[in-house]
C-alpha cells in the first residue's frame, strides 16, 4: 500500500487536457474531472486517448497517469 | 405555392443556410439567424478553454430542436482530422449532418479535393449525411455525388471574399448533372449574389461572413432572406430570354395618326 495514501494524502498524476499538462488526483473519474473544471457534460464531447467516451460512460471512466483528453464543444463557425 | 428545400429526405422551409461565426456576441448571432429565416445553421468544433471554461455556450442560444445543427470540419487539413471532427460532432447528439471541409491552402482556403473525396467515402460508409465544400469543378461534384454525398457545395468565390459567383458557367454545368441538391457555399457578398445563385436554379446558399461582417448584420440577414426568396421565385417563374433588341411593351395598333 502506498504510504502517502495511508496517511490520507491525495496522490497526484499528470494527464494532458486539450494539449495542456495538468495534475489531478489519482483515480478521478471523467465525470468528476469535468465537474472540477466546471464543464457542463451535456455541452461537450470528450475523447480519451483518441477514443470518444459516451456521456453515459463519463462516471465509470477512471483516468490514469499519462492519459490524453480532448474536450470539445460547438463554437460559432461557417 | 408549396416550395420546399429537400435535403436527405427532410424538408426545410428556407433555402438559406447560415454560419454562426464572427458575430459580436451570441445575442447578435441568435438575432441574425432568426431574421435570416434559416432552418439549418453551421457550427465549428473546437477545444473548450479549460482554464476559463466559458459558462455560456453557443447551443444555449441556438435551440437544436428549432434549428438543424450542421457541424463543419473547418480547420482540418487532412481526411483523418476531418473524419475525427465529424465523429466528435455526432457524439454531441445533434444528428448526422456534417459539412465536410478539408482545406488545402491557407491563403485561398480552397479545398483539398483528394482529401475531401477520401474523407467523404469514410463518412458516407459510417452513415453521415455529408455535405462537401468543393471548388466549382463539375468532375469533383459528380464524384462526390457518386460516393453518396447528400448534396454538393461548390464555392461561389473564396471563403469570406464577398466576390459573388465567379464562374456561373461551371455552376450551370454542376446543376445540369446533379442528382443531389447543389448549395452554393462561400464567397457570397450581398443579397444580389444570393439571388443570382437561386435564379440559376441552385437549391440553396450557405453563407456566414456576408451577414456577420456587414455593418448591420441583422439588416443584412433580412436582405439575404429576401434575396434568396426573390431569386427562387424568379427561377420558378421562368425568366424571359435575353435579346439584343427591343420589343415594345405597348400595342403597336391604335397609335394616334
Amino acid at each position: 500500500m502506498d504510504g502517502r495514501r495511508e496517511y490520507g494524502f491525495f496522490v497526484q498524476m499528470k494527464i494532458r487536457i486539450n494539449g495542456e499538462e495538468k495534475e489531478i488526483n489519482e483515480g478521478l473519474s471523467l465525470a468528476a474531472l469535468l465537474d472540477e473544471f466546471q464543464i457542463r457534460p451535456g455541452r461537450v464531447v470528450v475523447e480519451l486517448n483518441r477514443n470518444i467516451i459516451a456521456r453515459e460512460a463519463h462516471g465509470s471512466t477512471a483516468l490514469k497517469e499519462g492519459d490524453a483528453l480532448e474536450i470539445v464543444h460547438f463554437v460559432g463557425g461557417g | 405555392m408549396e416550395d420546399h428545400f429537400e435535403l436527405a429526405g427532410v424538408k426545410y422551409r428556407s433555402r438559406l443556410i447560415v454560419g454562426t461565426g464572427k458575430y459580436k456576441d451570441f445575442a447578435e448571432t441568435k438575432k441574425a439567424i432568426e431574421v435570416s429565416g434559416a432552418d439549418i445553421v453551421t457550427v465549428a468544433v473546437r477545444r473548450v478553454n479549460i482554464t476559463d471554461p466559458n459558462k455560456e455556450n453557443l447551443l444555449d442560444y441556438l435551440d437544436p430542436k428549432k434549428y438543424t445543427i450542421l457541424p463543419n470540419t473547418a480547420g482540418c487539413y487532412n481526411a483523418d482530422d476531418a473524419v475525427r471532427t465529424c465523429r466528435l460532432a455526432r457524439e454531441a447528439g445533434v444528428g448526422k449532418l456534417v459539412k465536410l471541409e478539408v482545406i488545402g491552402d491557407d491563403k485561398t482556403l480552397f479545398p483539398d479535393i483528394p482529401a475531401t473525396l477520401e474523407a467523404a467515402k469514410i463518412l458516407v460508409q459510417e452513415g453521415f449525411v455529408v455535405l462537401p465544400y468543393i471548388t466549382d469543378d463539375p468532375v469533383t461534384a459528380k464524384k462526390l455525388q457518386d460516393i453518396g454525398c447528400a448534396a454538393v457545395m461548390p464555392l461561389a468565390a473564396p471563403i469570406g471574399s464577398g466576390l459573388g459567383i465567379r464562374n456561373p458557367y461551371n455552376i450551370r454545368i454542376i446543376l445540369e448533372q446533379a442528382t443531389v441538391p447543389v448549395i452554393v457555399d462561400a464567397g457570397v457578398g450581398t443579397a444580389s449574389d444570393a439571388a443570382i445563385a437561386m435564379e440559376m436554379g441552385c437549391d440553396g446558399v450557405l453563407m456566414n461572413t456576408a451577414i456577420a461582417g456587414a455593418k448591420d448584420p441583422i439588416l443584412m440577414a433580412e436582405a439575404m432572406r429576401l434575396g434568396i426568396e426573390a431569386g427562387r421565385k424568379a427561377f420558378l417563374a421562368g425568366r424571359i430570354p435575353k435579346k439584343l433588341y427591343a420589343t415594345a411593351s405597348s400595342p403597336l395598333e391604335g397609335i394616334l395618326g
